[in-house]
């Protein structure tokens, strides 16, 4: 199943890549992982998605937090939680379509942010179902290029790390 | 107080209680060496390869339990230290790796010498640092220091650029680290430890597995208490040997491929496991579905990640084994059980360790039974790696702790001789065995130039059988006897002892052993080799089949 990990882990030079080499090194895949730094200019959090049974993610977790530089790793799986990503998309759109794709973009209340002669490019935000289903909606259009960040995740409420 | 940041590498050191260095002068590193030029109280010991100054590094850490330091330069001397970092990752041996790295300037242009080495040893290291600011060097020290000895130990690398040496900087020492994202758990979890006991009060079949976590933690007197309070048999791992003394009438001996078959039959059989700083490696469990199926399982460790890594634990407890132990002992109840150790006691009696005498030609075994009775048991054991490591293993019977010292983990060949080395230094006065082979020997033998230079009375014990003998062994059993590139030729070590001014002895036929051994004894003031011709399709039995069940071994 397919888990989400936030590690706050110190804001240094070469801890993305001891985060990416461990993940390498044990085999894991990782799905899609954001970084940036948080309110303490110290501290970054990565938001990691990773498939995989509840033993490998159990390892996962204890092998980040064997790291000297991670400070905390939560698994916000079962969480309730607010989670966001956003998409840049590029479509196709000939004069014809473009009323169409408008629409569907209002629909999603997703924003136009470039307009050429045959393409325009429309950014999205919202959770992970809701980025792909626009992008499936969009597609028959002729789909140019897709730029998404990977999913980023808050607890609901006062609950923080 | 201005002053070079080597010349306050030295002294951050010296406040750590650095007395020895092992390492490898380079370009790199000269504004270090020479601070370490007129230092008079740590003492620099100069190996001939820099893999010999990680081991030696290793084996001083493992001979004391403090932390082992070695010096190599840039590229080239980095990469060298890799295989002796990694061998150090493995078995949880606290070092300090020190690197020269190129100035600042032109690092990542890939400058002449240079490597990244912090990129390189990230996965094999504990922590590593690449040190750009001066002015942090204390800090870093410190908290390399730290974290190398701390919670489960581990080798620490610190990459220095050569300008960033040479800087002045204002150096206060630093008295405290402090690390948020780093805090080990020593004390367990108290209900934890309630539950334990309870399980070993209700327990019909109890066995104690020890690994090398109790020898870390100095957990020898808690496994022989709780062992003696509750009757309970006691295997080890390659690395908790030591822990228990081997002739203690609960000690069954070796767990794992080349177990005891007492050993390997009481943990199938058990009905609660009691693993103490041992971390379940394949080698131990054969194959994992069939490991222990009928018991219960306590773990206890320091490194929560170990804690169901490889076996399902029922009772996981985070901390470290000394206290840990230290509160599971008052809170049992005395307890027997005959039967069990009955049964036990029967295994140990009818298969015991052993080897067919055959007249004149040596049995590396006898050559190891040898060594033992000679030295009363009291000698450190350093060992190579392959068959004369698990001969080793199986017929010195160890009494104390860190007295025997090898590579569990990596398996590194060529570990031995510059292990035997930091050993050596770390306790002068003591007897050092590094028992080899042939093979083994060849990869690290220039360090016996470092063992002369320095006069250290280390024996060597070549079992040599014209083989790379375990791969030999594997041929022999599992490949069809096809003996593809396992004969290796080696020099004569008696006239290559003399070249490098040792003293050399061979020996070809039973009878002359013990003799050869007792004028090894007497040498005092460089390293003897003895060479000893053995049977050269002798195996090493019990075997378990790799990924076999450990009930299942060949003995014969």
């Amino acid at each position: 199943m397919r888990h989400t990990l936030s590690v706050l882990v110190e804001n240094r030079p070469g801890v993305l890549a001891r985060v990416a080499g461990l993940f390498k090194r044990r085999g894991f895949n990782i799905e899609s992982l954001a970084v940036n730094i948080t309110q303490d200019p110290t501290i970054s959090r990565m938001t990691i998605v990773v498939d995989g049974e509840e033993r490998m993610i159990e390892q996962i977790s204890k092998q980040l937090n064997k790291l000297i530089d991670v400070i905390k790793v939560i698994d916000y799986t079962f969480a309730p939680t607010l989670e966001r990503e956003l998409a840049l998309v590029k479509v196709e759109a000939t004069a014809q379509a473009r009323r169409e794709i408008l629409d569907l973009t209002h629909i999603f209340r997703a924003t136009v942010v470039d307009v050429g002669e045959n393409s325009m490019v429309i950014e999205i935000t919202g959770d992970v179902e809701k980025v792909d289903a626009f992008i499936s909606l969009v597609r028959p259009y002729g789909i140019k290029e897709i730029v998404r960040t990977g999913k980023i995740v808050m607890a609901r409420g006062l609950q923080s790390l | 107080m201005r002053m070079t940041a080597a010349k306050a590498l030295v002294e951050c050191m010296k406040r750590e209680g650095v007395e020895v260095i092992f390492g490898y002068p380079g370009g790199a590193v000269l504004p270090l060496y020479d601070v370490l030029y007129e230092e008079k109280e740590i003492r620099h010991i100069l190996v001939r390869h820099e893999q010999g100054a990680a081991h030696a590094a290793d084996g001083y850490a493992r001979a004391t339990g403090k932390v082992g330091v070695c010096i190599a330069t840039s590229g080239p001397g980095a990469t060298n230290l890799v295989t002796g970092i990694t061998t150090a990752y493995m078995d949880s041996s606290p070092i300090v790796a020190i690197t020269g790295q190129v100035r600042s300037d032109i690092l990542g242009k890939d400058s002449f010498q240079e490597a990244d080495i912090s990129g390189i040893t990230m996965p094999i290291t504990k922590h590593n640092y690449l040190v750009k600011d001066p002015d942090l060097l204390p800090y870093i020290v410190k908290e390399a220091f730290y974290i190398a000895k701390t919670g489960r130990p581990g080798p620490v690398l610190i990459d220095l650029p050569v300008d960033v040496q040479s800087a002045e900087i204002d150096y206060q020492p630093i008295e405290k680290v402090s690390l948020r994202s780093y805090r080990p758990t020593y004390e367990g979890h108290p209900g934890q430890i309630l539950k334990a006991a309870q399980a070993i009060a209700e327990a019909q079949k109890p066995v104690l597995l020890v690994g090398g976590g109790c020898i870390n933690s100095g957990a020898s007197e808690e496994v022989v208490a709780l062992a003696e309070k509750c009757q309970i048999p006691v295997v080890h791992s390659l690395m908790g040997k030591g822990t228990i003394p081997e002739e203690h009438p609960l000690s069954l001996g070796l767990l794992g491929m080349h177990g005891t078959v007492a050993a390997n039959l009481a943990v199938s059989e058990c009905d609660l496991l009691i693993a103490v700083g041992a971390r379940f490696s394949d080698r131990s469990t054969g194959k994992v579905s069939t490991f222990a199926t009928m018991a219960q399982v306590i773990h206890i460790d320091i490194d929560p990640a170990e804690i169901g890594k490889n076996v399902q634990v029922n009772i996981p407890i985070v901390g470290d084994a000394k206290r840990v132990l230290q509160q599971l002992v008052q809170k049992v109840e005395p307890k027997s059980h005959p039967l069990w150790l009955e049964r036990v006691n029967d295994w140990k009696q009818k298969y015991p360790l052993k080897y067919k005498e055959e007249g004149e030609v040596i049995k590396p075994q006898k050559v190891v039974e040898t060594i033992w009775k000679l030295t009363n048991g009291e000698a450190v054991i350093v060992t190579e790696v392959g068959q004369n490591q698990m001969w080793a293993a199986q017929f010195y019977k160890t009494k104390y702790p860190r007295q025997f010292i090898t590579s569990g983990g990596l398996g590194t060949m060529g570990f031995g001789l510059p292990a035997a080395i930091g050993v050596q230094i770390a306790r002068p006065d003591a007897i050092v065995f590094d028992i080899a082979g042939d093979g083994s020997i060849q990869m690290n033998i220039q360090e016996l130039a470092t063992a002369v230079q320095q006069r250290l009375p280390i024996k060597i014990a070549i079992l040599n059988n014209g083989y790379l003998g375990m791969v030999r062994q594997w041929q022999e059993l599992f490949w069809n006897r096809r003996y593809s590139f396992t004969q290796i030729t080696a020099p004569d070590f008696v006239k290559l002892a003399d070249a490098y001014g040792c003293v050399g002895i061979r020996v070809t036929r039973t009878s002359e052993i013990e003799d050869a051994i007792r004028k090894a004894l007497e040498v005092k003031d460089r390293p003897c080799i003895i060479d000893f011709i053995i049977a050269p399709e002798e195996k090493v039995l019990p075997m378990v089949p790799a990924g076999g069940s450990i009930d299942k071994m060949l003995v014969d």
